[in-house]
């Protein structure tokens, strides 16, 4: 497709070349697969093919596919969070919105610096610069992909009517991102909302289970969100560290090239070291980024969900509460007594299928973060233990080749 | 006979910056170079426009007023920049073939566990066998830095020990006490001697305002300990290369500097005195020589070399830049894991999840170590590689310099010609002219100065040859030394790197089964 020269545009990823969803540990069940098997970057948006296979008697096909913005992906999700009948559920976080900026901004300063560098420095920087930004490509597909396979594996959200039609009408879904009114007005909600969320968070609960999980929730979310912001600025430090080698390995080579004496061998190899010892360093950043950084991204996403979901329990806990003094005041004063009683019966339904639900929800989170952590902890481990191996390697290796030449 | 050459220090005038000067500066920011005019035996230098003192006699002694107000700025004045080929500033001899790396010492807070201690121990089985056959058998230690005195007035003393077997030395193993403004004085004499004739004088480490006075108001922190560290390394391999060069080894003020146990204090270093304005104002008007001084060139060698230099110089700048980088991101690195330990152990704390709680206090407890590693190996990357680059770019400048002055010598051999060559046409003039009774006299006048001028034509041409044969051998001898430096700093740096991944191994190693048991 179309797109502008550089950064690289209609990248291109067929089916499978994708990591599956890292973050969660899902059963894909026969009766619904969803994946994304092809994305394409343009010029400010990306688009997500997403192909279905299905046995459920309500799509047309086996298996289909359509192609969705981003805008798509939040209008589906906003449409669970308003769905009153999902209230007992944790609504698995919409995916972050693609960001290349950042990227983008670095590769237009590549090309301006263009001049004032070698023409060997300057290609292999490009190269880095074009690596990085497929790598957040990568990242903003797979972040896609687990927010619909979350929904396909829930037994509830899965049966969605908007979902379906997410998934099968293949002409545009015309959802326009949100205007500045629009904007306005959800930042107040969300205003609105924390407060109510603290008064609410205020009331005890008589329920063990949920106090545990409402103090549990919020310190963990807090925590979350702490670790997650320190390991970006480690791993970003690695990347800085892994930059200036490359630096280190370039000079290393003019040295080398220049000098007339013995040493030029050391040089020479030194530098040839440095480029590869390099890209394992980069290779343990992203490897870092990815097992670690985004798996705590993503459970600080899905703790806040579950924080929304105890809020909504809490809120009908409330609204249930009042009911019942309502009533009672109703029935002193002998008026309205009819009204209050139904009111009174909604709201308890209400609460109740909140409650019963949100248990099961929170004993899920659970088990799905426990397994996505153990996942993710262990091929972190082994991934790190792999990269130091090779670099151990390399290294030992350079030492007994120059040992060897003196 | 040494102490005559320090012009005695006078008070403080002209500009000062108070800044450490890492890079080259301009020839007019006051950076004090400890040199004085280079003839030793030349009557007094130009009064000091500062004070009426200007001798260039033994009365430095006698200057106490020096003493306290100028302790002020004993150490707190600037090196030389790195571009100051004119001056003699920190000019190396043949580098030392062993780079001694840095021991850490006791005022270094204890981060030095996992064994990177023994990375840096001294590599004493570094001998250097002399060309002439004699084994050079010298090893040197500055250690022990220890304040002294209190306030402004307080300056660090360091011990020098030496331990060596030669028979010039009077004793197997010497100990005397020195501060870094001796060092300084020592450098400058060995300069003043040595560096116009074409011998390569190692560079004295660089004065730092900040570093020292952050020392002198006593400030307990590790950014001063560690400036402290890094000067005692510097002056220890210093005096390491300086006492590898055959011909400086064997320099009284050497033998002085390491053996008697009383130094006169050597104060012409400060930048505030009245050599000090000297040494600027000669540093100014040698730019311009240099600018004007247009050599032929019948040497392809040097001309080849001077190339060399010049391209060896930008190169080491370059790398030296990048690895200072690197050292600062190591840092940050080190820095940043451990907050994320503390924030992994925090995270831990709050799951309730049994086992999982576990393996995240055990991330927490791998990224501590992993970050006292990355400390170590910025250590590491400091010290064997980024010093010994800057040492380089600073030892290049003092060779840069030495070719220098062979240029100033041809010019002056040139110079002289020229001016006998005018004597002998100005004799000839006088065959015609018609004065006769002046003329026997005008005659005798000049045939005294022609047959001057012819010994000082003959002089010249021996002094231009003598710099050129000394250059050569320097630098034969200056890229030996710099061959086998880079092959062991590169080879232990190389090896600093290799623990650090074992290391990681194996606590990674370890991690692993707790992260499988999480259930």
């Amino acid at each position: 497709m179309e797109g502008e020269p550089s950064p690289r545009s209609g990248a291109c990823f067929h089916q499978g070349s994708f990591p599956r969803a890292v973050n969660v540990d899902l059963q894909t069940d026969a009766t619904l697969q969803v994946d994304i098997s092809d994305a394409l970057s343009e010029r400010d948006k990306v688009k997500f093919t997403v192909h279905t296979k299905s046995t459920l008697p309500n799509f047309k096909q086996n298996e289909f596919s359509v192609v969705r913005q981003h805008e798509e992906f939040i209008w589906l999700h906003d449409s669970f969070v308003e769905n009153e009948e999902y209230a007992g559920y944790i609504i698995p976080p919409a995916p972050p919105r693609p960001d290349f900026d950042a990227s983008r901004e670095k590769l237009q300063k590549l090309g301006e610096g263009e001049g004032s560098m070698t023409k060997e420095e300057f290609t292999k920087m490009k190269q880095e610069l074009e690596a990085e930004y497929l790598a957040i490509f990568k990242k903003t597909v797979a972040m896609h992909e687990v927010f619909l396979c979350r929904v396909a594996a829930h037994p509830v959200l899965r049966k969605d009517m908007n979902f379906h039609v997410f998934l099968e009408y293949n002409q545009d879904l015309s959802v326009r991102g949100k205007n500045k009114r629009e904007k306005m007005e959800d930042f107040f909600k969300n205003v609105v909302k924390s407060a109510d969320g603290v008064l609410v968070a205020g009331v005890k609960d008589v329920d063990d289970f949920f106090e545990h999980e409402k103090t549990f929730l919020l310190e963990y979310h807090n925590r979350v969100k702490d670790a997650s912001s320190k390991s970006d600025r480690m791993i970003r430090s690695h990347k800085s560290a892994a930059d200036d080698i490359n630096r280190i390995a370039s000079t290393l080579y003019t040295l080398g090239t220049q000098d007339s004496t013995d040493v030029c061998k050391f040089f020479l190899k030194v530098s040839e070291l440095f480029e590869k010892t390099r890209k394992i360093e980069a290779r343990v950043a992203a490897d870092e980024d990815l097992k670690l950084a985004d798996l705590l991204k993503y459970y600080l996403r899905e703790s806040q969900a579950a924080k929304d979901l105890l809020y909504r329990r809490g809120r009908a806990l409330v609204d249930y509460e009042n009911a019942n003094k309502a009533l009672d005041k109703a029935r002193a004063k002998n008026k309205d007594v009819l009204q209050a009683e139904t009111s009174q019966q909604v709201c308890c339904q209400k609460f109740e299928k909140i409650s019963e639900s949100a248990k099961q929800e929170l004993i899920d989170f659970k088990t799905r973060r426990v397994a996505a952590f153990r996942k993710n902890l262990v091929e972190l481990a082994e991934l790190e233990l792999k990269h130091a191996k090779g670099n151990l390697q390399l290294l030992q290796s350079c030492v007994g080749v120059l040992k060897g030449d003196t | 006979m040494a102490a005559e050459m320090e012009p005695p220090p006078l008070g403080d005038a002209g500009q000062t910056d108070f800044r450490e000067i890492e890079d080259g500066e301009g020839f007019f920011v006051s950076t004090v170079t400890i040199l004085e005019s280079p003839e030793p035996s030349s009557p007094d230098p130009p009064s000091m426009p500062a004070e009426g003192i200007s001798t260039n006699g033994p009365k430095q002694e006698d200057i106490s007023l020096d003493d306290d107000p100028e302790d002020l700025f004993a150490e707190a004045t600037e090196e030389v920049s790195l571009d100051s080929p004119e001056r003699e500033p920190i000019l190396s001899d043949g580098p030392s073939p062993a780079i001694t790396p840095v021991t850490p010492t006791a005022m270094l807070t204890p981060r030095m566990g996992l064994g990177t201690a023994e990375m840096f121990e001294r590599s004493l089985d570094e001998l250097e066998e002399d060309e002439s056959g004699d084994t050079f058998d010298m090893h040197i230690a500055v250690s022990d830095p220890e304040k002294v005195g209190d306030g402004m007035n307080a300056y660090m003393g360091y011990k020098v020990t030496t331990k060596t077997s030669m028979t010039i030395f009077s004793k197997n193993e010497t100990t005397v006490r020195r501060r870094f403004s001796d060092f300084l004085g020592l450098h400058s004499k060995l300069a003043s001697r040595y560096l116009h004739i074409g011998y390569i004088v190692p560079p004295a480490p660089e004065k730092s305002i900040v570093g020292m006075t952050k020392v002198k108001v006593g400030k307990e922190d590790l950014s001063s300990a560690e400036f402290v560290e890094k000067r005692r390394s510097a002056l220890e391999r210093y005096l390491m290369r300086t006492v590898k060069h055959p011909i400086l080894l064997k320099d009284p003020d050497v033998m002085m500097f390491l053996e008697s146990s009383e130094l006169p204090r050597a104060v012409s270093t400060q930048a505030l005195s009245g050599a000090g304005i000297l040494r600027m104002v000669n540093k100014a008007a040698d730019a311009v020589n240099k600018m004007t001084i247009k050599m032929n060139e019948s040497d392809a060698w040097f001309e080849e070399k001077h190339q060399q230099f010049e391209n060896l110089d930008l190169q080491l700048r370059k790398l030296h830049a990048s690895v200072e980088c690197l050292v600062c991101h190591r840092k940050e690195l080190s820095v940043n894991t451990a907050s994320f330990a503390k924030s992994a152990a925090m995270l831990g704390n709050s799951e309730d999840h049994t086992a999982l709680s576990r393996a995240l206090s055990q991330l927490a407890e791998v990224e501590e170590k992993i970050d006292q590693l990355h400390q170590d190996q910025a250590y590491a990357d400091f010290y064997l590689f980024s010093e010994l680059l800057g040492d380089y770019v600073r030892l290049i400048t003092a060779v840069k310099g030495v070719f220098d002055h062979r240029m100033k010598t041809w010019s002056k051999w040139q110079d002289t010609q020229l001016l006998l060559q005018k004597k002998r046409e100005a004799e000839s003039k006088l065959q015609f002219a018609n004065k006769p009774d002046k003329l026997q006299q005008a005659q005798d006048e000049i045939k005294e100065e022609i047959e001057e001028l012819e010994g000082k034509v003959q002089q010249g041409e021996k002094d231009f040859e003598l710099i050129s044969k000394t250059i050569r051998k320097e630098v034969s001898r200056f890229e030996k030394e710099r061959v086998k430096d880079f092959k062991v700093v590169i080879i232990k740096y190389l090896e600093s790197l290799v623990q650090t991944q074992q290391q990681l191994i194996k606590y990674w190693e370890a991690f692993l089964p707790e992260a499988k048991a999480i259930a």
